[in-house]
């Protein structure tokens, strides 16, 4: 690194940085006579070494030492003293020129400003290669050559990096690429991954995203669901561990994830939209291939879900008639933020024929009590994620989202007697010890989250099962996005 | 390096960590007057198990240590673990359900 460095310290005075193909370069060739005269000055070209022919430029063959001081424009002037960058100015405009440079009478024949041209340094088409060239040594991770006779994608199924779909490899390209969505270091620790418990860098991160198909847009958003399932409250842990058929359900909200594309319209909960499908997907292969987690290993699911691939979806937060989940747990309204919940696949309910809520809060909990089994209550929490036409009935009487998980609960409670071992013919029940209690909710208080998502048309709400809740299990965990 | 050569090159997803083999400790020949810690892990009925087996094992000259984890769906707390460790020579972990 300290070679590099070196190699790439501007010389004290004046630079200026220019490509031949620039009209603007060319017009500034007079004025590059003048500073050379008037001052130290050194100009070094992108493409051809000979341009300008006066006064001699160095060929920043490698695009270096553009690359390192970040030239976007040409013709950029920077003045250096001891080493450093005190000022700089781009394209042409003799005001700025002539403060920069500290020389006056510049270009009297010019007009008095003239935009630049973009610097190869920045080309779309050498953009990539570039950051891998000067860039890459800031990635840690192991180089895995791959044989020339070998297909990656089948090199990297054999080695069990993938989840049964395959990957995008991830090159340094791709990685670096996939860093620019971040302003974290490559280096910095994200969070503690079980269940190996290894602490997982924005690096492999991000090399996750990218196996994932993310863009690098989406990357603050893997990295938010990273920290909020790697830790004792969410419990990743023991959702690979248990029998049943849960993982991590990601429930994004704010303004960010329609600059993103998220879909939380029609068919949000399913397949099609890739920052929905690759988001889930991507905290999943870190908790594979960072974590250890595997099914047949730590993963001990009896069936699992297909959400297991990854299972991510955006409210609506725009049309919500009771605002977000993530304004739920108390995070401001408008901010990128994003919950995991340990959930199961999704259970449709149909009532297409309530218009009053009394109505449709009946056909709700007739459906939630059924969660897991209608006779085991209070161990599992659950997400309604309710359409627009569910919604409306609901908004439309004026009830909100206290009034709406109220009225749905009232019609969740069951004496103990209904609810123990043994009643009505069925053994699974809560223990004998709960049957004299007059009244039990099926869900402790806040175990039933409201969220808004789906397409136009449809009587339907999804229900989104959980798993052992709380302390003994897993809480839901909300965290605001940080880019 | 040409661009060509560059993507045959990836890089590695996992921890890279490499797994700490522990050599088993040796079966004891006996129980006798050896501490035998049980572990409950607070699986319903873990405890009827772990009752008869602490009988079995007090029968033939064990002495019997119970602990019990706050939830089965977490790891046992580093301290319980730490605990177990210098109060037994021997541990056996329920699982029932």
């Amino acid at each position: 690194m300290a070679a590099t460095d070196r190699s790439t310290t501007l010389p004290d005075g004046i630079v200026v940085v220019v490509k031949e193909e620039c009209a603007t370069c060319h017009s500034v060739t007079s004025v590059l006579m003048q500073l050379a005269d008037a001052t130290p000055l050194t100009v070094f070209t992108q493409d051809d070494p000979r341009f300008p022919a006066e006064p001699a430029a160095i060929h920043d063959a490698d695009l270096s030492i553009s690359w390192h001081h970040d030239i976007e424009t040409v013709p950029t002037v920077i003045r250096v003293v001891d080493g450093i960058e005190v000022e700089r100015t781009v394209g042409w405009h003799r005001d700025e020129w002539e403060r920069v440079t500290g020389v006056g009478g510049l270009g009297p024949d010019l007009p008095k400003m003239r935009p630049g041209c973009g610097s190869m340094s920045v080309d779309p088409d050498l953009v990539d290669e570039l950051n891998v060239r000067f860039g890459a040594s800031v990635l840690g991770s192991r180089r895995v050559a791959v044989a020339d006779a070998e297909d990656e994608m089948e090199m990297m199924f054999t080695r069990g990096w993938t989840d049964g779909l395959p990957v995008v490899p991830p090159t340094e390209q791709r990685v670096m690429r996939m860093l620019t969505g971040t302003s974290r270091a490559p280096s910095d620790i994200v969070a503690t991954v079980p269940p190996d418990l290894v602490d997982v860098t924005v690096e492999k991160v991000a090399i996750a995203a990218v196996m994932a198909g993310c863009l690098p847009e989406y990357l603050p958003w893997v990295l938010t669901a990273v920290e909020a399932a790697c830790n004792s409250e969410f419990n990743m842990h023991g959702l690979l561990a248990t029998t049943m058929p849960v993982g991590p359900v990601i429930v994004c909200s704010g303004p960010g994830t329609r600059r993103i594309g998220m879909n939380s319209g029609g068919n949000a909960l399913g397949q099609g939209n890739r920052a929905n499908s690759t988001i889930g997907r991507a905290l999943q292969l870190v908790v594979r291939n960072v974590g250890g987690g595997r099914p047949g290993e730590v993963d001990r699911a009896t069936h699992g879900n297909p959400g297991k691939v990854g299972f991510c979806f955006a409210e609506n937060d725009t049309e919500s008639p009771y605002g977000t989940l993530a304004a739920e747990h108390g995070i401001e309204p408008g901010v990128d933020a994003l919950t995991v919940f340990a959930g199961e696949g999704t259970r449709c309910v149909v009532d297409q024929l309530s218009r009053e809520p009394e109505s449709l809060a009946r056909s709700l909990a007739a459906n939630l009590q059924a969660l897991h089994h209608p006779k085991l209550v209070l161990g599992f929490d659950a997400i309604l994620v309710m359409g627009p036409e569910h919604a409306r009935v609901f908004a439309d009487a004026g009830w909100s989202r206290e009034q709406i998980v109220a009225g749905i609960s009232t019609h969740l409670n069951r004496s103990g007697a209904e609810l123990v071992r043994g009643a009505d013919g069925m053994a699974e029940g809560l223990p004998e010890a709960f049957a004299d209690a007059p009244s039990l909710p099926k869900f402790r208080a806040g175990g039933l989250m409201l969220t808004y998502a789906g397409g136009g048309a449809g009587l339907f709400s999804e229900i989104i099962g959980g798993w052992a809740n709380g302390d003994i299990g897993s809480k839901p965990v909300t965290r605001a996005v940080t880019y | 390096m040409t661009t060509a050569t560059r993507s045959r090159t990836i890089l590695d997803p996992t921890s890279e960590r490499t797994v700490a083999e522990r050599q088993r400790l040796a079966r004891p020949a006996s129980l006798r007057g050896v501490t035998v810690g049980l572990l409950d892990i607070s699986k319903p009925r873990g405890d009827v198990f772990l009752d008869r087996l602490e009988e079995r094992l007090v029968g033939v000259g064990a002495n019997v240590k119970r602990y019990r984890k706050p939830t089965f769906t977490k790891p046992a707390p580093v301290d319980l673990r730490h605990q177990i460790s210098v109060e037994c020579q021997v541990v056996i972990e329920a699982l029932a359900d």
